[in-house]
C-alpha cells in the first residue's frame, strides 16, 4: 500500500474516536469522522478511483479540493443518487456507498480502456474530421455511451432545498488568514460583516496544522461580531454585486438520513462591499504521463498529511517549479514521507532554506513516469538532454507554481495582469464593488497578506478606497514547463484528456484564439472547469504561436465558480410551489360536488361535474343541454374584474376599447374588445357603468393581468394628465353565474329582489343589490346564449351562495356546469374565445367586429394599425361556422382547411369544435380565408392525413335572433 | 486538404503534423467585391454560398472577435423546422434540408443528430394548439406527428408523467427530423469551406463606420484594421444589428436582449431526444458529451452584456425541474448568454436596407442557429444578384410598415 | 440580478419589476403615414450604451418610472419620474 494512515498527531481535522464505515465499488472500508471520501480512500491504500473521460486512463486522487478532475464517484441510490461527486470535497458519512464513474465493468478492468489504445487516432477534434459517412447517426450512440461520466438519477429528488437572502455591509468570501483579518478589521470598524468559509473550518491552509494563529484570528473575529457562515461556498457574482453562495446543510450520502432532508441552502447576499480572499490554486507542471495514479498536487499531499493524517505515498519525488516546493518537502518529510529528490526544472535555482537534507536536482525534469495504475517510479533527466536516472518513488508531487483564484474578481468585471516572474495572473486593481486580498490578490507572503487584508477591511467598512495589493512573495516560476523531445502524453486537462500535443494541433490548424482553443480541444470544459489546466493551456498556445501568455489571454470567467446543484438554485420553487395554481374561493365546495378539475391558464377550475362512469365529454353535453332546457350554475370567479374610477374614466375607456363606453347609461353594460397598438385582438369583456365616474370592467380570465397592466401603462406613461384610478378586484369578488330559461326563477327562490327580474332588468345591464346582507353586483349577461345572471358578491361568501342555490337545483331540474359545457354553448352561439379562435394576427374585422370600428368616431388603441393596407387585405382569414357534411364527424380543432392535399397553401384552420347537444350535430368555428363571402361553400378539413368534408355556415348555430338571451 | 478517417490514420502515424490550418489568416486587401460584416454562422454561410452558388470569391468576411464567438457559439444547438406559417416553414425547412447534407458538403462533421424534438402538451388547449401546429407543418410538406401521452413517456422516460404534476404531460407532437448539431462545427465547417474557395476571413477586425458614395450608396467600411472598399456589403451580426445600422444611418425594428443557456456536468446517456415545453418555456437536450443542455426564454430587459440575470436563471431551472424532477441533484456546470435581435413577430429580416448596396440579415431572435444555411443562402443570393431570394421575400423590412407581419411567436417556442 | 430604486418603495430586486422598453416615445396621431406609424410601433434605437427605458414596480406599488441604464454594464445612472424630461447622460 503506497498511501496509508499516519499516526497522531497527524490529522487535525479527523476524529479518531469516531470511526465510520463506507463502501467503494462494493468493498467495505473504514475511515474517521472528519475524513473526506478521498482521504479515507487514500488511508485505505486505494489508488485507482476512476477513469478519464476520453481515453479511460486509470486515475486516482489528484488534489485535495474543488479543483479535482479525476477522482469522481457516484453516490447513493434512487432518489438520493448523486452523480459526479468529488471525493475530495465529500465528507465521509456512515454507510456512504460510492461507485467509480465512466468505467465498465469496473474501474479495475474497464473495456473503455481500448479507446486509450487508439489514442493516436483520437486527437483533439478527431470527430470533426470523420464520422461523416454514411452519417453521424451510425456512430453517435456508441460515442455517447463512451462519453459522459456518472449516471443520472432516475427518481425525483428525495430532498429539498431552501433560499435565504442576506444583507450586510461587508461580505468576505474565504476564511483563510487574509479573510479572517479583513473580516475582523471590517467588523472592528463598525461594519456588519459576514464571512463565508467553504469548508467546515476557518483558517485555510494554516488550519491544517492547527496553527494557533488561526484560533486567535478566528476568536478575535467572533469577538468583534463577525458572522461566520461555514460550509458556504460563493459561486457567482451577478449584477449590482449580488453574491450567490451554496451552503451544504445535511450529511451527504449518509445511510441513516430521514426521508427528506434539507440538503443545501442558496444564499443571495447583497453587500455594500465585497472582499474576496479565495486563496490560490496550484498550477501543475507538465511531464509525460503526469496523470498516473500517484501523481498529485504537492499542496494536496501536504494537506492530506496534516489535516487528514494520510500519507499519500512512502517515497516521493517532487517535481518543482517554485520555492514553495521546498517548504512542502520539509513538511512532508517531517510527517513521515521519504523525499527521494526535489527535481527543480528552474535553471540556476539556488538551494532554499529547508532544502538542507534534501537531494535537489536543478534544471531537471521528469521524462517518464513508470506504472500505469499506480506510480512505481520515474525517470529524471537534465532539461537540455542527457542521461536519465531512474528513481523508485511511489508518489510524484507536482509543485508547479501558484495560480491565484481570480474567478470572482473576473466575474465582477475585474481585469487581470500577468506577473511574468511567477507565471501567474493577478487582479489588476479592484473590480467594481469587489476587492481581493491574500493569495487571490497575488499577495503570497504571510505578513503582508494579513496586514493588507486588515487595511482593506477597515477601509471598506469606512466607505473609503482600499489600498493596492502588495503583489509578491510567490518567487520565481517558469511559465512553460512542457518537456520537449520526449515520448509520452503530457496532460494539460486531465479530465478531458487534453494533451500538450492537442494544443499544438489547435495552433497548427489555426484555432488560435483562446476561445477556439477551448472549444476545439475541450480543455477546461470538464467538471473541474479548468482550474488546474486553463493557465497551462494558454501558456502552451502562447509557446506555439510566439505570444506571451497575457497576449493569449483567458476565456471569460462566468458563474458558477464550482458546479452548483440545480435543486439548490431553485430552492422551494418545486412541485406545487412552482407557479402555484390559483383556486376558486369555493374550491372545496366544488370538489365536494364531484368537480373534475383541470388547469386553465394558472387557474384550477371545474371542467365538468361528471356523474359516476360519465366521461368529460358526456358530462359537458348533459350539462349544456340542461342549461338550455332549464338552468345551470357556474363559478365564473376567475373572470377579470377592474374598477375604473375618476372624472376621466369614461374618456379613458373610450381610448382603450374599440367600442364607445362613454355613452353607457348608469346600469348599462356593453361588450368591449381591446386591441394592442398593432391592431390585433388581445382581450375582451363586458364593461358596465356603475355611476357617472365609475365603471365595472370585466376582462377575460387569462388576459386580466395583461389588461390591467396595459391600462396602467397608458395612464401613467401616455395619458398622464387623466384623473383615473384603476383597482383590480378579481379576487375580491366571486362570480356566481346562473344561466338558462329558469335562471330568474332560481334566483327568486332565494329571495333576490324584484328589481332584478328579467322584465325590470334588460340584458346587458348591471344592478347593485343585496342578498342576506351581502352586497351584490348583478350583471345580466350571457356567454352561453341563455338568460344569464352573473352575481358578483364578496368572495368569502361564494360557497354559501352556491350551496344555497344548489339546494334548490333538484326541484328545478338544474345542473352545475363547468368550463367544458360553457365552451360547448358559446361555440353554438358563435362567440369567440380570445386566444383560442384568435391569435397574434387576428384583427377585429376578421371576427365580425368591423362595424364597431367604423361606428366609432374617436381614436383608440390600435386604430391607426387598422388603417394599414394589410388590415384590409381581402385574403384575410374570417371567422366562420363549419358543419361536417356527414352531420356526424366531429371536426378536429387545428384541422387545416385546403382544397388540395399537401404540400399546399392552406386557407384556414378549425379553432373550436364540439358536438352541439341542441342540434345533435357537430359544429365548429374556423378561421377561413375570405370566409365572410363563402357561406354555403363546401371545404375540406385536413387532419393528420385524413380529410373531412364540411360546409361553411353562418353564425350563430343556435337561436340566431337572440330571443333566449333577451327574454 | 480533405478530412477523412484515412487522414486521421495518416495523422496518427505522423504525430498529427500532417494537418493544415482550417482557414488562413490573411491581411485584408483594400478592395473586395463583397464584404460581409459578422463572422457567425449566417455570415460564414453567406460567404460560402457566395463563392459556391454564385462564383463570387473576391469576398472578405470581417469579424470583430473570433469567428463563431457570438450567438453561434452560445446557442443550445437545436435544429428544427416546426413553424406555423408557410413562409417560415419553407425557410426553416430549407435550412434543415441543407443541414442534412452539410457534413458531406463541407467535409466537416457537424454532428447532425436527428434525434427528434418532442413538444409537450400540458392541457387540452395545448393539445389543440399542437394539432394546429402539426397539421400546418404537414400541409407545408414537413414531417410532424402527434404523440400520445404514452408515446411521449417512451421517448423521454425521465419526464414527470404523473397526472398531478403541476404541468402534467397529456401528449405532444414531434418532428423526427429535428434534433441537434454541433454549433462550433457549423461555424468552423463553413469557414473552412469558404476559405478554401478563396474567401478572406479576417478576424479581430471591427467595423467602425460605413463609407458613402454617390447617391448615398455604400462603398466600403472603416475598420480597426484599415479601410476596405466594396460595392456590396452584407450585415449578419446578430445582437449588434442595431449598432451597425446606426453606423450606416438607419434604424431597425430590433431590440437586443440576453438569452441564457446552461449545461450540467456530463452524464451517461439519459435523454435521447430534444424535449420542449412551450407551456413552461423550458427545453432540454443531452449533448454528445453527456451534458444536459437547458435553455428557455429571454431575459426581460434590453441588454448587450452577454450575461443574464440570476433570477431568470432560477426560473429556467425551476421550469426544467418541473418537467424532469430527477434532474434536481445534477449540477450546473456552465452558464452563458448571447445577445439576440428581438423583433415583434419573431421572424427574420433578410434583404436590402435603406442604404443602397447595403443588405442585412437579422432579427432571428432566439431561433437563428437552426436557420444558418437558409440565412446564408438568401443573403448570398441578394448580395450576388441584387434581388431577394424567393424564400426571403416575405421577410423584408417593409412588413413593419405595411403590417404584413408573420407572427411566429407561438412557433418560436420561447416566450417573448 | 439588478436592483432598482423605485421612487416610492426604495431599492428592490429586479424580479419585482417589469421592463417596459424604451421611454419618451411620442405617440403620433391617426393622420400620420404608415411609415411614421411603423417607426413609432417598431423601430428603435436599441443603443449599446445608455438606454432610457421605463420600468414598472409590478410586484410592489405598481407605479411606472423612468430609468437611465447602461445596456452593457447594467449600471443604473438615474431614476426619474415618467413626466420628467430625459436626463443629460451621453
Amino acid at each position: 500500500m503506497a498511501s496509508r494512515r499516519l499516526p497522531q498527531p497527524a490529522g487535525t481535522w479527523i476524529d479518531r474516536s469516531h470511526p465510520l464505515s463506507f463502501t467503494f465499488n462494493g468493498r467495505r472500508l473504514s475511515g474517521f469522522r472528519g475524513d473526506t471520501l478521498a482521504s479515507a480512500l487514500l488511508a485505505n491504500g486505494v489508488r485507482l478511483v476512476g477513469r478519464s473521460f476520453k481515453l479511460h486512463r486509470p486515475r486516482g486522487v489528484w488534489s485535495c479540493g474543488v479543483e479535482e478532475p479525476s477522482a469522481l464517484v457516484d453516490i447513493g441510490q434512487g432518489a438520493r443518487r448523486t452523480p459526479n461527486v468529488r471525493t475530495t470535497l465529500l465528507p465521509l458519512a456512515e454507510g456512504l456507498a460510492a461507485e467509480s464513474v465512466n468505467c465498465w465493468p469496473g474501474v479495475g478492468f474497464d473495456v473503455g480502456a481500448l479507446t486509450g489504445a487508439c489514442a493516436a487516432l483520437l486527437p483533439a477534434g478527431f470527430y470533426y474530421k470523420t464520422f461523416k459517412w454514411p452519417s453521424w447517426h451510425w456512430f453517435e450512440p456508441a460515442i455517447r455511451r463512451m462519453a459522459g461520466l456518472g449516471r443520472a438519477p432516475t427518481a425525483p429528488d428525495a430532498d429539498h432545498y431552501e433560499e435565504v437572502a442576506a444583507d450586510t455591509d461587508v461580505l468576505v468570501i474565504g476564511a483563510g488568514v487574509a479573510g479572517l483579518a479583513a473580516a475582523a478589521a471590517a467588523a472592528g470598524a463598525g461594519a456588519r460583516t459576514l464571512l463565508l468559509a467553504s469548508g467546515a473550518q476557518v483558517g485555510g491552509a494554516l488550519s491544517w496544522g492547527a496553527d494557533p494563529e488561526v484560533a486567535a484570528l478566528a476568536a478575535s473575529a467572533r469577538q468583534v461580531g463577525v458572522r461566520i457562515q461555514l460550509r458556504t461556498s460563493a459561486f457567482g457574482i451577478y449584477d449590482h454585486n449580488l453574491v450567490c453562495a451554496a451552503e451544504s446543510v445535511s450529511a451527504e450520502g449518509a445511510a441513516d438520513l430521514p426521508g427528506c432532508v434539507l440538503r443545501e441552502r442558496l444564499w443571495k447576499i447583497r453587500a455594500r462591499a465585497v472582499i474576496t480572499a479565495t486563496g490560490a490554486l496550484e498550477r501543475p507542471l507538465l511531464f509525460p504521463d503526469n496523470d498516473r495514479p500517484g501523481v498529485m498536487l504537492a499542496s494536496a499531499a501536504h494537506k492530506y498529511a496534516q489535516a487528514f493524517g494520510v500519507a499519500c505515498g512512502r517515497r516521493a519525488v517532487i517535481a518543482a517549479n517554485c520555492d514553495d516546493a521546498y517548504r512542502l518537502a520539509a513538511a512532508l518529510a517531517a510527517a513521515g514521507v521519504e523525499i527521494l529528490a526535489v527535481v527543480d526544472r528552474r535553471e540556476g535555482a539556488a538551494p532554499i532554506a529547508g532544502a538542507a537534507g534534501l537531494r535537489v536536482l536543478t534544471g531537471a525534469t521528469l521524462t517518464a513516469v513508470h506504472g500505469a495504475r499506480s506510480v512505481r517510479g520515474c525517470t529524471v533527466a537534465p532539461l537540455g538532454g542527457g542521461r536519465g536516472e531512474r528513481l523508485h518513488c511511489d508518489l510524484i508531487l507536482n509543485a508547479g507554481g501558484c495560480a491565484p483564484a481570480v474567478h470572482l474578481h473576473s466575474q465582477a468585471g475585474g481585469k487581470l495582469r500577468w506577473v511574468a516572474e511567477s507565471a501567474m495572473f493577478v487582479p489588476d486593481g479592484a473590480a467594481p464593488g469587489l476587492t481581493s486580498v491574500g493569495a487571490c490578490a497575488g499577495v503570497l507572503a504571510h505578513a503582508p497578506a494579513v496586514s493588507h487584508a486588515a487595511e482593506v477591511g477597515e477601509a471598506l467598512a469606512r466607505g473609503g478606497v482600499p489600498p493596492q495589493a502588495p503583489v509578491g512573495g510567490a518567487g520565481r516560476s517558469d511559465a512553460i514547463t512542457r518537456v520537449p523531445g520526449v515520448r509520452g502524453k503530457q496532460f494539460v486537462d486531465l479530465q478531458n484528456d487534453v494533451l500538450a500535443e492537442d494544443v499544438a494541433l489547435a495552433a497548427r490548424e489555426n484555432y488560435r484564439s483562446v476561445e477556439h482553443l477551448k472549444r476545439y480541444t475541450t480543455t477546461g470544459m470538464g467538471t473541474d472547469q479548468g482550474k488546474t489546466s486553463n493557465i497551462n493551456a494558454l501558456i502552451l498556445m502562447g509557446e506555439y504561436t510566439g505570444q506571451a501568455p497575457a497576449q493569449v489571454g483567458t476565456t471569460r470567467f462566468r458563474p458558477p465558480f464550482a458546479p452548483v446543484t440545480l435543486g439548490t438554485i431553485v430552492g422551494r420553487r418545486v412541485g406545487a410551489l412552482y407557479r402555484p395554481l390559483k383556486r376558486l374561493p369555493a374550491h372545496d365546495w366544488h370538489a365536494a360536488q364531484g368537480a373534475l378539475f383541470e388547469t386553465f391558464g394558472d387557474w384550477c377550475r371545474p371542467a365538468a361535474y361528471p356523474r359516476t362512469g360519465e366521461t368529460l365529454d358526456a358530462a359537458a353535453q348533459r350539462e349544456a343541454a340542461t342549461v338550455r332546457k332549464c338552468a345551470g350554475l357556474f363559478d365564473g370567479s376567475p373572470l377579470g374584474k377592474l374598477e375604473v374610477y375618476g372624472p376621466d374614466a369614461a374618456r379613458f375607456l373610450d381610448l382603450m376599447y374599440v367600442g364607445t363606453l362613454s355613452t353607457l347609461r348608469i346600469g348599462q353594460a356593453r361588450y368591449g374588445v381591446l386591441l394592442n397598438e398593432n391592431g390585433t385582438l388581445v382581450d375582451d369583456g363586458i364593461v358596465a357603468r356603475l355611476s357617472e365616474q365609475r365603471f365595472w370592467v370585466n376582462t377575460s380570465t387569462a388576459g386580466f393581468e395583461r389588461t390591467a397592466a396595459a391600462f396602467e401603462e397608458w395612464l401613467q406613461c401616455e395619458y398622464v394628465d387623466f384623473k383615473v384610478l384603476i383597482t383590480p378586484v378579481t379576487s375580491r369578488w366571486a362570480n356566481v353565474t346562473v344561466a338558462g330559461p329558469r335562471a330568474w326563477e332560481w334566483l327568486a327562490k332565494l329571495g333576490f329582489e324584484a328589481a332584478l327580474t328579467p322584465g325590470a332588468m334588460p340584458h346587458m345591464s348591471l344592478r347593485d343589490s343585496v342578498w342576506e346582507g351581502h352586497p351584490l353586483r348583478v350583471l345580466r349577461a350571457s356567454f352561453s346564449g341563455e338568460l344569464g345572471y352573473e352575481v358578483n358578491l364578496p368572495a368569502d361568501h361564494a360557497a354559501a351562495l352556491l350551496a344555497r342555490l344548489w339546494a334548490q337545483a333538484r326541484e328545478l331540474g338544474a345542473t352545475l356546469y363547468g368550463i367544458e359545457a360553457l365552451q360547448v354553448m358559446r361555440v353554438e352561439k358563435g362567440y369567440i374565445h380570445i386566444g383560442t379562435d384568435t391569435d397574434g394576427t387576428t384583427l377585429p374585422g376578421d371576427v365580425g367586429l368591423a362595424r364597431g370600428v367604423e361606428r366609432k368616431a374617436g381614436p383608440f388603441v390600435g386604430r391607426r394599425s387598422l388603417l394599414r393596407a394589410a388590415a384590409r387585405d381581402p385574403g384575410r382569414l374570417h371567422l366562420v361556422g363549419l358543419v361536417p357534411l356527414d352531420g356526424q364527424t366531429l371536426l378536429p380543432v387545428g384541422g387545416q382547411i385546403a382544397p388540395n392535399p399537401p404540400p399546399t397553401l392552406t386557407e384556414g384552420h378549425v379553432t373550436s369544435s364540439y358536438l352541439s347537444p341542441e342540434l345533435g350535430v357537430p359544429v365548429a368555428l374556423a378561421m377561413l380565408k375570405g370566409g365572410s363571402q363563402r357561406t354555403g361553400e363546401e371545404v375540406r378539413v385536413h387532419h393528420l392525413g385524413t380529410i373531412i368534408a364540411a360546409r361553411v355556415t353562418q353564425l350563430p348555430f343556435v337561436d340566431p335572433s337572440g330571443a333566449r338571451v333577451h327574454g | 486538404m480533405k478530412y477523412s478517417a484515412l487522414a486521421l490514420l495518416r495523422g496518427a502515424l505522423s504525430a498529427h503534423r500532417n494537418w493544415v490550418p482550417a482557414w488562413r489568416s490573411p491581411e485584408p486587401k483594400p478592395t473586395y467585391d463583397v464584404v460581409i460584416v459578422g463572422g457567425g454562422g449566417h455570415g460564414l454561410a453567406a460567404a460560402y454560398y457566395l463563392a459556391k452558388n454564385h462564383g463570387v470569391r473576391n469576398v472578405a468576411l470581417l469579424e470583430r472577435g473570433w469567428i463563431g464567438g457570438g450567438n453561434t457559439g452560445r446557442n443550445t444547438t437545436i435544429v428544427r423546422s416546426n413553424y406555423l406559417f408557410p413562409e417560415s416553414a419553407r425557410l426553416y425547412d430549407f435550412a434543415l434540408k441543407c443541414y442534412e447534407g452539410l457534413s458531406r458538403e463541407l467535409n466537416f462533421n457537424i454532428m447532425l443528430s436527428q434525434r427528434g424534438i418532442v413538444m409537450l402538451a400540458h392541457s387540452r388547449h395545448d393539445l389543440d394548439s399542437m394539432a394546429r401546429w402539426a397539421n400546418a407543418m404537414r400541409m407545408n410538406g414537413i414531417d410532424a406527428q402527434i404523440l400520445t401521452r404514452d408515446e411521449v413517456a417512451a421517448r423521454a422516460p425521465l419526464l414527470d408523467m404523473s397526472p398531478d404534476a403541476r404541468f402534467p404531460v397529456l401528449g405532444g407532437f414531434t418532428q423526427r427530423r429535428a434534433g441537434t448539431a454541433r454549433h462550433d462545427a457549423v461555424a468552423w465547417g463553413y469557414a473552412r469551406a469558404a476559405d478554401a474557395l478563396g474567401v478572406d476571413i479576417i478576424q479581430n477586425c471591427e467595423v467602425s463606420g460605413f463609407l458613402s458614395g454617390a447617391g448615398g450608396r455604400v462603398v466600403g467600411v472603416e475598420t480597426s484594421r484599415g479601410r476596405i472598399r466594396a460595392e456590396r456589403i452584407g450585415i449578419a451580426a446578430a445582437g449588434h444589428s442595431s449598432v451597425l445600422a446606426k453606423l450606416a444611418g438607419f434604424r431597425l425594428p430590433v431590440v437586443s436582449y440576453a438569452l441564457q443557456a446552461m449545461v450540467t456536468e456530463p452524464l451517461k446517456p439519459a435523454l435521447d431526444t430534444v424535449v420542449s415545453s412551450p407551456g413552461t418555456g423550458a427545453y432540454v437536450s443531452q449533448s454528445d458529451k453527456g451534458e444536459m443542455v437547458i435553455g428557455a426564454g429571454l431575459d426581460l430587459f434590453p441588454s448587450y452584456a452577454q450575461r443574464g440575470s440570476f433570477a431568470v436563471l432560477q426560473g429556467v431551472i425551476a421550469a426544467t425541474l418541473a418537467l424532469f424532477p430527477s434532474f434536481s441533484r445534477l449540477r450546473l456546470l456552465r452558464q452563458w448568454a448571447g445577445i439576440v435581435d428581438v423583433v415583434h413577430d419573431s421572424s427574420p429580416i433578410i434583404g436590402p436596407t435603406p442604404v443602397p448596396g447595403l443588405y442585412i440579415n437579422c432579427g432571428w431572435g432566439t431561433g437563428g442557429f437552426k436557420a444558418i444555411p437558409a440565412g446564408g443562402w438568401t443573403l448570398a443570393h441578394v448580395l450576388a444578384t441584387g434581388r431577394n431570394h424567393e424564400l426571403a421575400e416575405p421577410f423584408q423590412l417593409e412588413r413593419f410598415i405595411t403590417g404584413r407581419l408573420i407572427d411566429e411567436a407561438a412557433a418560436a417556442g420561447i416566450a417573448h | 440580478m439588478m436592483q432598482l430604486k423605485c421612487p416610492w418603495c426604495g431599492l428592490r430586486d429586479e424580479s419585482e419589476f417589469v421592463c417596459g422598453g424604451t421611454t419618451h416615445l411620442i405617440r403620433p396621431d391617426l393622420s400620420v403615414t404608415d411609415a411614421t406609424w411603423g417607426e413609432y410601433l417598431f423601430f428603435r434605437d436599441n443603443p449599446r450604451g445608455v438606454h432610457l427605458e421605463r420600468w414598472r414596480h409590478a410586484y410592489g406599488c405598481g407605479q411606472w418610472f423612468n430609468v437611465a441604464r447602461h445596456t452593457v454594464t447594467h449600471e443604473v445612472l438615474s431614476v426619474y419620474a415618467m413626466t420628467d424630461p430625459p436626463p443629460a447622460h451621453s
